[in-house]
């Protein structure tokens, strides 16, 4: 996508967190957070990382992420019409929308018939990996230093090299008749 | 300009079906070069690591395609480096497949019975191992344990697996850091080296043309070993016979793009595309009920939560492998792992009220029970209804990211046939895991990035009908003598269950027409090796089937 240079002072940042604060969604993070919706009690996307990510060129993403963001907005501009929305001017449109708008939004965006569905796709599952692998971070550090995703979803600390191993793995007993047309190869038949 | 080096045998990709070829064909006496456009990774550099350039992602691709995005190797060792080591043998039935084309679709000289020795060679070179109870892991524990409530059989899986060596990390998908898993790393690939063969990572192939002394020309570029969407230089190397192996989603690609300068292509390259008729469901399981239900304990006070422990599928449910069951509704359900990101977006919320059903607040909900999902992952029929679009400017995909994501030109409508295998099998998961409360079940997704498969198949396959195969039986391009395709391209259609074992066999079966090939034009090469570790039983085997057999 080409660069926009007629607004260069122009921060992408709160679209992207709000975008991000609806793919998982957190607690804002203090009184003025417009951008994080705040439906939720823990962190989300926003506070693991999404935007972190996503500015990093390693995702392909970086370059055109402005022009994603100006899309958004855009799209923001055309829904509020068709709902008799009016957006507080003082925050970027999408920014402005409630959350459920924000939700409804979205889903319109990357439902299978909407043309631009790969881009908000890709967006989506950046914002995904931030809180569900950490993918801006190295894992060990990450699980250290108390990552909100990795540490909501229960993933164990590594050992003291970075590496995982679990002694414990099996209910060590049968637990199902075999198929009767089993080979000796434990193949199908 | 230089001239082109030149070599016997050039072989394209490092997977199952360029490692086998390149293994035998150097152990016979021939110059054995290889390209694999991925990197050389070894055991110090499989790194337990999601973040973006650790091996996680250096060493496997994500093609997003049309209706279908196909997850594959990209490393030396191809998909063996990546995957979960699960080595069934394929069910009878499978080989007598009509699939879409209304006939028989395999070649008439293959069949469960003649391939068996060929199984027989490649279980000694991996090896390949049985597992026991003491061995199934927590989760294919759980699926056994429910099938079996549920009045099924389970079945733990035939592996390629030092179990000693294991330490239930689960995370194969980055390659094996305690070298448990036997990758091609560990035996094919080190056996092919000793004997000669020279393997060129980062070196990814453009097309192929043709010397005027009636050999072949292979283009290749070099590609940045950090960020595979730089290209450092390109070559050229020329030899007597071409081996390609590039895996299902990119042998076709670079015979789409040679078509200008080799000829025409035969109809099926790049047609008949199988996902493997591959489909995964997310059960979110019931702690309590587990107990309670199954009977299960870890023995610390936990029924199971146990989604991060373990080494991807080690337990299968075969009870739909059954011939006399019509076609597109056979398939085994197997338990799985897939790790984080790519394992979880996708997976879709029970009970989502008419909300969101892959994000929002109950997707982050559904996140924190983590440890108590379990996937099943079940392989049916599908109908070979992927076809190749024009090829991209290079490579297999237009690369997105600096390695793994990239978007490329297959497309996949898939049709009532192959939706009705997965419709049966979706209610089939839920009826094993939904029953006395067990766990809430949900299909992925598949409106985000089409159907996916981790087991891409058929796209240049063998066949008797030079209609809608592009080998013959001997796995040579029809047309074009002396270019051989020996990978998962090969395979004619879906299997019903894990192929790499298919891949494999097909492969070793593959060789002694390949050796037959180069001596008709002067390479003074034999078949005849013995397993990579020096072991004989599959030499044996296989002998009465291999006239060409010079060397013992």
């Amino acid at each position: 996508m080409e660069q926009h240079s007629s607004a260069p002072e122009w921060d992408r940042t709160p679209t992207l967190e709000a975008y991000a604060d609806t793919i998982l969604p957190g607690r804002a993070r203090g009184p003025g957070d417009r951008a994080v919706a705040g439906v939720s009690q823990s962190p989300g996307s926003v506070e693991a990382g999404a935007v972190e990510l996503l500015e990093w060129d390693a995702t392909g993403m970086t370059q055109g992420l402005g022009d994603l963001a100006r899309l958004l907005n855009d799209h923001t501009g055309a829904y509020a019409d068709e709902h008799g929305l009016v957006l507080d001017t003082e925050v970027d449109p999408f920014v402005a929308l409630s959350f459920e708008h924000r939700t409804a939004l979205v889903r319109r965006l990357t439902a299978p018939e909407h043309p631009e569905k790969e881009f908000w796709v890709l967006l989506a599952l950046f914002c995904n990996m931030a809180y569900d692998s950490a993918a801006h971070l190295h894992t060990a550090e990450a699980m250290a230093a108390g990552h909100p995703g990795l540490a909501a979803m229960g993933i164990s600390q590594p050992d003291e090299d970075g590496l995982w191993r679990f002694d414990q793995h099996s209910y060590g007993r049968p637990l199902a008749r075999l198929h009767p047309d089993t080979t000796p190869s434990g193949s199908p038949a | 300009m230089t001239s082109p080096q030149s070599t016997d045998v050039l072989v394209i990709g490092s997977g199952f079906g360029g490692s086998i070829a390149a293994y035998h064909l150097a152990a016979g006496g021939a110059k054995v070069t290889v390209l694999e456009r991925g990197p050389w990774l070894e055991s110090e550099d499989f790194e337990h690591d999601f973040k973006l350039g650790s091996s996680y992602t250096r060493a496997f691709d994500f093609v997003v395609g049309d209706g279908m995005s196909v997850l594959s190797g990209n490393c030396v060792g191809g998909g063996s480096v990546v995957y979960f080591a699960s080595l069934p043998r394929a069910p009878r039935f499978v080989f007598d497949r009509r699939g879409s084309i209304g006939r028989r679709m395999w070649p008439a000289s293959v069949s469960r019975d003649t391939l068996e020795p060929w199984y027989d060679r490649v279980a000694e070179a991996i090896p390949v191992v049985q597992q026991s109870w003491d061995d199934v892991t927590y989760a294919g524990g759980l699926w056994a344990a429910a099938c079996d409530h549920a009045g099924r059989t389970a079945n733990p899986l035939p592996v390629g697996l030092d179990k000693k060596a294991c330490v239930n990390c689960n995370w194969m998908m980055a390659g094996c850091r305690f070298d448990a898993k036997k990758s091609l790393l560990t035996n094919y690939l080190p056996a092919a080296v000793a004997h000669g063969a020279r393997i060129l990572p980062l070196h990814e192939v453009q097309r192929i043309s043709r010397t005027d002394t009636g050999g072949y020309r292979v283009h290749f570029d070099t590609i940045d070993e950090e960020d595979y969407r730089i290209r450092t230089g390109s070559g050229e190397i020329d030899a007597k016979i071409v081996v390609l192996a590039a895996g299902a989603g990119a042998t076709p690609v670079i015979l789409q793009r040679s078509e200008p300068v080799l000829g025409t292509m035969p109809h099926a390259v790049g047609r008949y595309f199988s996902g493997n008729g591959e489909r995964l469901n997310t059960a979110y399981l019931n702690e309590d009920r587990i107990a309670e239900v199954l009977g299960l304990s870890r023995g610390d006070g936990l029924a199971y939560e146990a989604n991060q422990i373990g080494r991807g599928p080690t337990v299968a449910s075969w009870d739909r492998l059954d011939g006399s069951l019509p076609e597109y509704s056979r398939y085994s359900l197997e338990q799985l792992y897939f790790p984080p990101g790519l394992g979880t977006i996708l997976a879709q919320i029970p009970n989502a009220d008419g909300g969101p059903s892959w994000f929002g607040p109950k997707k982050k909900e559904l996140l924190a029970r983590w440890r108590s999902w379990l996937t099943i992952f079940t392989m049916s029929e599908d109908d070979n209804e992927g076809v190749f679009g024009p090829p991209p400017a290079a490579g297999n995909a237009h690369r997105i990211s600096q390695q793994m994501l990239g978007r490329g030109a297959l497309r996949y409508d898939p049709t009532a046939n192959t939706r009705h295998g997965w419709a049966e099998s979706d209610r089939e998961v839920k009826e094993i895991l939904e029953r006395d409360g067990l766990a809430e079940v949900m299909p992925w997704t598949n409106d985000l990035v089409g159907a996916y498969t981790v087991h891409p198949l058929a796209s240049c396959r063998i066949g008797d009908d030079p209609a809608t195969s592009a080998l013959d039986d001997r796995h040579e391009l029809r047309g074009h003598p002396g270019i051989f395709v020996t990978d998962s391209s090969a395979v004619p259609g879906a299997l019903t269950v894990n192929p790499a074992m298919t891949i494999a066999a097909l492969a070793e079966r593959s060789v002694p027409a390949i050796v037959a090939a180069a001596r008709e034009r002067g390479v003074k090469v034999t078949y005849g090796a013995p397993a990579p570790d020096g072991s004989t039983s599959g030499r044996r085997g296989v002998r009465p089937l291999v006239p060409l057999i010079a060397r013992d």
